[in-house]
């Protein structure tokens, strides 16, 4: 029986009812986007390369079994170590102000977006050599590049946490330990699913960090698609193993999603960031700081330090020749940093718009359907979980005649950039569209402001800031992205991650060095795009929190 | 704007696009080409852009992933293929590329270049000891731990230096070599650069301290020419007894709009001033026997006299059943 509580909690929900319309007008952009380019590609491709004996053939691979288990395995155990090991970054720069709490930031995040070829190599040098080659260097590097999704998710929703029920709680008389457990954390608990899904899917799907640092002993899932599809040609083997992946994946993403959903409080009350106070809170503050800082930017350092060094000694010549100088009489590169930056920042403004407003778009149609936006919620993420060449070759079949001959258009790739960011966009917007508290829209409603114009002040002005910030994500993701962006044809449209392979695939000391002075210039540019666009993220709802 | 206002403004629209690509324009034929083909600004666009002054017709690159992606792809899409003409099938995928249909004559013969081993001239010239000459040589104990390969199912090299050991040792011989290598302590990486960089003490500026790697015969040119500051000499040798020769093909692809201008392309492709750009931007050797080579390369690159090979049909048919093989071999 309903008790009143919550048949007053039916009425507020009525009298806050958004127009019949509202939803499938929202949902209807996101969902065009993913049944034309995710579903539809993906659809041909099978119904074109597949038939039952490949099916068979493909699931009777000697080897399947290890290679599933294996991937699972892994997934976890980087998932779990992830979380664990990025909840200090997340909490320290969510929850504090200090000098230098930005670049930090751009520091724990850059691993994330910077092509594996690159950092990966550094990572090489720093491990021991007797752990190459091993499940475990897999896994360090793992936690190593997706400790930013753990900062990103988990302290999106750490940031407008209202201090005031923890403040509370330690009034009360409980302990920071016992705060953390009965508080915190079940605050946190969708924030925290959304990013061990996110980290979990990259984690299956990996497959830089494997084939460089797992070696040939431990392939996975995508190891075995990418062999398939790009060196046996064995498509129709690589499309049924893909959709195996999807398949597991999928039921991830369903029961998490499921979690995350049960375990949404609505959030009132007023967020505060601190200061460090006393002596002791400022010297924890620092040396949690610093031992941030150095454990992540240690790859970094070795991979740039990489472009001053040719043969035995130190020097910049590799940065004065980078470029399309001669190298010698007759001998050039023919490669242009300039412009493949230039092509790299142009895509990740497209990437990054499409996935604002996709994303954005999807979150507020995920939110106000409640219940029924599972579908596009769980279908959104989808694209994650794909191997990159599958999606790569069933784009390039699906558009292939005329008017929808779009192989050659270069837009195409940062389209592909954008559907990898939309989730993110969502992830980032979602918790925080969940925890606008009924009351809020009560009180409008009580004010005379109908569901929509209460809707539109408080739900739509609420994903500002979580959007700014993922809008910068969404952008280093484009930066950064080598897989699909290597399928997909393109003319005189050289992204950095693809300038900086062909430099560091070939004989010579000058290209190797000019390789990393290249990665370098992506590091330095995705940091700012980080530090500038978190800043103006901030700034904004630092104006928010005046207002209020 | 009403309907019929739109269809005029749209027949227009259209009658000047037409106009535009009429058959006084210049014809533009596209190359598809494996991503470490340079896109602009090296000798290979000089020769190109004479190519067009010539004879009217433009060139546009189409990069697209490594050798084995860019015929995946055009696998998938033959008969409508993203462009006329391809650059660089390599023998270990020719036979698979003919079978599926992707040309519209048979492919001709562009360059051609060898896998081999590399050694670091310094290392033994240090310790006294002669370098590996032949595959023999390198199960033998004095080589024991020396070796990096890449693995022959992600890495072309790799793949390259397994049918090496296939042609000199036959069925099933060649798997007790592998036996024996494993033995001796060879290490197999993923990747030629991970191999040649991290593994390998040879190359400048390299980390490893593995003497002996799998690479290009034309590794040590490179080193040569791209050594900084300049060098006279190169820090690597080639083991001649161990190459494994690769041939690359270009050809017109079946369904091209433009089959007469893709085959004068493709004829300027195996000619003179092309092919004289060849060695000192892909590191590879020209076909056309009127070329001489840059004298970089006929002092430090190694051309065997009698290298490897194994018949493209019968590299279609068996590479993944010796891949798998392989691993079974050496890495359970």
């Amino acid at each position: 029986m309903a008790g009143p509580v919550e048949r007053d909690r039916a009425a507020l929900t009525r009298i806050n009812a958004l127009p019949r319309w509202l939803v499938p007008a929202l949902a209807a952009v996101p969902t065009v986007v993913l049944a034309g380019l995710f579903v539809l590609p993906l659809t041909t491709l099978l119904t074109r390369v597949v038939r039952p004996s490949s099916i068979r053939d493909a699931l009777q691979l000697p080897g399947l079994a290890g290679v599933l288990w294996f991937t699972l395995w892994q997934a976890l155990v980087s998932t779990v170590l992830t979380l664990a090991i990025g909840f200090v970054p997340a909490y320290v720069l969510a929850r504090y102000r200090f000098v230098g709490r930005r670049t930090l930031l751009a520091i724990v995040t850059v691993p994330f977006m910077l092509p594996t070829v690159v950092v990966g190599a550094a990572f090489l040098a720093l491990l021991p050599d007797s752990w190459h080659g091993t499940a475990r260097a897999v896994v360090i590097a793992h936690v190593f590049f997706n400790i930013a999704v753990v900062v990103r998710l988990v302290g999106a929703m750490w940031a407008v946490l209202p201090t005031d029920l923890t403040a509370a709680a330690r009034t009360l008389g409980a302990s920071p330990a016992q705060v953390l457990r009965h508080v915190v954390l079940p605050l946190l608990r969708p924030a925290l699913w959304t990013a061990a899904t996110v980290v979990f899917l990259f984690t299956f799907t990996s497959f830089g960090a494997v084939r460089l640092l797992g070696g040939s002993a431990h392939p996975t899932l995508e190891v075995e698609i990418v062999r398939r599809a790009t060196q046996l040609g064995d498509v129709d083997g690589a499309a049924v193993l893909s959709i195996l992946q999807l398949l597991v994946l999928a039921a991830v993403v369903w029961w998490s999603a499921r979690a995350q959903r049960r375990g949404v409080h609505a959030l009132g009350g007023s967020a505060h960031w601190r200061h460090a106070r006393s002596r002791r809170e400022r010297r924890g503050l620092s040396a949690v700081g610093a031992a941030i800082a150095i454990v992540m930017s240690l790859p970094l350092v070795v991979m740039a330090s990489r472009s001053f060094r040719l043969g035995d000694q130190w020097t910049l010549t590799a940065w004065r020749k980078l470029g399309t100088a001669e190298v010698r009489p007759g001998v050039t590169l023919g490669v242009d940093p300039i412009a493949s930056l230039l092509v790299s920042l142009r895509f990740a403004t497209v990437a990054a718009v499409i996935a604002i407003v996709v994303g954005g778009l999807a979150a507020l149609a995920i939110a106000a359907a409640r219940r029924r936006g599972a579908l596009l919620d769980v279908g959104l993420m989808l694209p994650l979980g794909t191997s990159a060449v599958t999606l790569g070759l069933g784009l390039l079949i699906t558009f292939d005649t005329a008017p929808f001959d779009w192989r050659a258009s270069w837009w195409l790739v940062p389209l592909g950039h954008a559907l990898v960011a939309i989730p993110f966009v969502v992830r980032a917007t979602l918790p925080v569209l969940r925890a606008v508290p009924n009351d809020q829209r009560a009180a409008a409603a009580t004010l005379g402001a109908s569901p929509t114009r209460a809707w539109l002040a408080i739900d739509v002005r609420r994903i500002v800031r979580p959007l700014a910030a993922a809008s910068g994500l969404a952008a280093a993701i484009s930066l950064g992205e080598f897989g699909a962006t290597t399928i997909l044809t393109r003319a005189g449209t050289e992204t950095m991650p693809v300038a900086i392979a062909r430099l560091l695939g070939r004989a010579g000391a000058l290209p190797r060095a000019q390789g990393f002075a290249l990665a370098t210039v992506l590091l330095v540019v995705t940091a700012v795009v980080i530090v500038l666009v978190v800043g103006a993220a901030e700034q904004e709802g630092l104006f928010d929190a005046r207002r209020h | 704007m009403n309907a019929r206002r739109f269809f005029a403004t749209a027949l227009v629209l259209s009658t000047l696009l037409t106009a535009c690509s009429s058959d006084n324009e210049p014809k533009t034929v596209t190359m598809l080409v494996y991503d470490s083909f340079p896109i602009k600004d090296t000798p290979l666009q000089d020769a190109l852009a004479d190519f067009t002054t010539d004879t009217g017709i433009k060139v546009r690159l189409l990069t697209a992933g490594d050798a084995g992606t860019m015929v995946t792809k055009a696998t998938l899409t033959a008969g409508n293929p993203e462009g006329d003409v391809m650059w660089g099938v390599d023998n270990t995928l020719l036979s698979a590329a003919i079978d599926a249909e992707i040309f519209e004559s048979a492919p001709v013969q562009v360059d051609y270049g060898d896998v081999c081993v590399n050694y670091d001239i310094a290392w033994f010239e240090d310790r006294n000891v002669a370098p590996p000459a032949t595959l023999d040589d390198l199960v033998a104990p004095e080589y024991a731990d020396l070796l990096v390969v890449e693995n022959p199912s992600s890495s072309s090299p790799g793949l390259a230096f397994m049918l090496a050991t296939i042609a000199r040792y036959g069925e099933p011989g060649w798997e007790q070599y592998w036996t024996d290598l494993r033995a001796n302590g060879v290490e197999v990486v993923e990747s030629w650069d991970i191999a040649y960089y991290e593994r390998f003490s040879g190359a400048a500026g390299s980390e490893g301290d593995r003497p002996l790697v799998v690479s290009y015969g034309s590794s040590p040119p490179a080193e040569v020419i791209f050594a900084e500051p300049p060098r006279s000499d190169a820090p690597t040798g080639v083991s001649e007894g161990t190459c494994f020769r690769q041939q690359e093909y270009a050809g017109v692809l079946r369904g091209t709009d433009h089959p007469t201008e893709a085959a004068q392309l493709v004829q300027f492709l195996i000619g003179e001033r092309f092919q004289r750009e060849l060695p000192l931007t892909l590191f590879v050797y020209p076909v056309n026997k009127v070329v001489t080579l840059p004298e970089v390369f006929t002092q430090f690159a190694v051309i065997p006299s009698d290298p490897f090979s194994v018949d493209p049909a019968a590299i279609a048919a068996h590479r993944e059943e010796w891949q798998d093989r392989w691993n079974e071999i050496v890495l359970r």
